[in-house]
């Protein structure tokens, strides 16, 4: 399924998350985020973007929310005021990688 | 002569223990099991604990008496692994030099990571059935448990087991409907996932036996708090709710010797290691096994019993500097105990979600589906668990790589329209 919007053309899964993480670059960031309800990117969103898409290139999987607030210097509850919709998944949608595998 | 050091009596370090000394003759490896106490616990009869219908004496054997002759059991804690030197620092003092070392220390519970889980209402109001204390305890509060608000939460993955807590609610249903007050009793599972469980077909199909049951399933409740004395779960997003005794599955950890050794853990103090080959990523001469392991399966005995062929053939091909076999493809197995003397079986891997069909062929135990059948195989599994998984006997008939020839492959989950 290739999702097409004005702002960008990149190929999303069912649920949004990318399907070749190497489409994307940071100057999609805002367009992601504001498509999950997020209209300012602050320095601290991009700390946590940052740190997914190190964490993706290291480990092949987005860490999960409590491995965020253990080793990307933002505690969970910051997490949740910066992603109010749950941190690893809405962190990795914007961050363009697939979703955490962390819950099997 | 080698020494392999096996850090775990469990389950991964039982059966690699066993089949190791079957390969291996005493003139080649000497082989050293290490573990905190002698208390065997086969967990899955911990769901059966809190109904009644098992306790704790029927679960936990002596670990050593499980062990073959010819392998040695030191029963100690683990101090720290130091992976350069090749050398393990137990707490008693002991250090143990290794050629291969196998991580099979499992993971344990960590519900001191949860704000107020360990506060007032803690076995009183709040309990987890994750452990045989506390699962005797839980069998108490039941008994007294007279209606009310019963909610089953399992705070965040990865967990043991991860059919469990539905399994729980399962029996729960069962056993108030048994004493004559399912009437009086709301039951509700909290879980972090967005479904009943994380494979969408078995997701679909569990989350329909929960409503035909009557249990209320509240998705994506990220636990934040657990507030004991006011009966209150309450989520990062505010979200809460209100309970009058909790079971709840706390967050789960690696061993905390795994922190102390420079190099070996993730941040939650699981062992990365290759998901097919099962060998460290911090060295090639440590292999893990299990529940310590960070490879993307379940943290369940199936996965371990599957895992333990691999690692075993690993070993000899390390020892005799062949290349190592990706063997290793997932495959996991689970009874789903589904209450009234019926149970489900899910079968699946890396690639392959659980799927309808028969097990391990078209004449076979029904998947995804309630049978007494089923129901039969989880009580007889505790025999064969004793007796032929931790001695590391074969199966006749059932291998290791995840069988498709009784699956219906055409199940496929349904993608949306767009």
């Amino acid at each position: 399924m290739t999702t097409t919007t004005q702002q960008l053309d990149v190929e999303l899964n069912e649920e949004g998350f990318f399907v070749h993480p190497e489409e994307w670059t940071e100057e999609m960031v805002p367009e992601l985020a504001r498509r999950e309800g997020i209209d300012e990117i602050t320095d601290a969103h991009w700390t946590v973007i940052r740190y997914m898409r190190a964490a993706f290139a290291a480990n092949g999987t987005g860490p999960t929310v409590r491995a965020l607030g253990k080793s990307s210097g933002v505690t969970i509850m910051e997490l949740y005021h910066l992603f109010p919709k749950g941190p690893a998944k809405i962190a990795a949608k914007i961050a363009g990688i697939p979703k955490p595998r962390g819950c099997i | 002569m080698k020494r392999i050091v096996i850090l775990g009596g469990g389950t991964g370090g039982t059966l690699v223990a066993n089949r190791l000394r079957k390969m291996l003759s005493s003139a080649e490896a000497e082989i050293v099991v290490v573990d905190q106490d002698d208390q065997h616990v086969y967990q899955p009869g911990l769901l059966f604990v809190p109904f009644g219908l098992s306790d704790v004496d029927h679960i936990v054997r002596p670990r050593a008496r499980q062990l073959h002759a010819g392998i040695h059991f030191h029963e100690s804690a683990i101090d720290r692994v130091e992976v350069g030197a090749n050398e393990v620092y137990l707490s008693d003092g002991a250090c143990l030099s290794y050629d291969i070392l196998v991580i099979a220390t499992g993971a344990i519970l960590a519900p001191e990571e949860t704000e107020g889980l360990l506060g007032p209402g803690w076995m009183d109001k709040v309990f987890t059935f994750y452990g045989p204390e506390p699962a005797a305890a839980l069998e108490k509060a039941l008994g007294a448990f007279e209606g009310g608000h019963i909610v089953v939460n399992v705070v965040d993955m990865p967990i043991k087991c991860p059919v469990a807590p539905l399994e729980f609610c399962f029996l729960a249903d069962w056993y108030f409907t048994e004493r004559g007050i399912r009437d009086k009793v709301q039951l509700t599972y909290v879980t972090p996932l967005d479904g009943a469980f994380t494979k969408p077909i078995a997701s679909k199909h569990l989350a329909s036996m929960l409503a035909d049951k009557n249990i209320e399933l509240v998705t994506e409740f990220n636990t934040g708090e657990v507030d004991g004395a006011g009966g209150n779960l309450i989520a990062y997003d505010g979200r809460e709710v209100a309970f009058d005794l909790a079971v709840v599955i706390p967050l789960h950890s690696g061993a905390g010797y795994v922190a102390r050794s420079p190099g070996l853990g993730d941040e939650l103090n699981f062992v990365p290691a290759d998901e097919h080959t099962l060998q460290a990523k911090a060295s090639p001469n440590i292999f893990v096994i299990g529940d310590a392991a960070n490879v993307p399966a379940s943290k369940a005995g199936s996965v371990t019993h599957y895992e333990g062929e691999t690692v075993v053939d690993n070993i000899r091909r390390f020892l005799d500097d062949e290349p190592l076999e990706p063997g290793f493809d997932g495959h996991a197995n689970c009874f789903i105990e589904s209450g009234f003397h019926k149970a489900l079986l899910i079968d699946f891997n890396y690639e392959t979600e659980p799927l309808p069909g028969h097990y391990p062929s078209a004449v076979g135990l029904p998947l995804l589906k309630e049978s007494r059948l089923n129901h039969l195989g989880k009580l007889m599994f505790q025999w064969f668990y004793w007796h032929s998984l931790l001695p590391g006997r074969d199966i006749p008939g059932i291998g290791s790589d995840m069988p498709s020839a009784g699956k219906v492959k055409e199940a496929q989950p349904e993608r949306s329209a767009s």
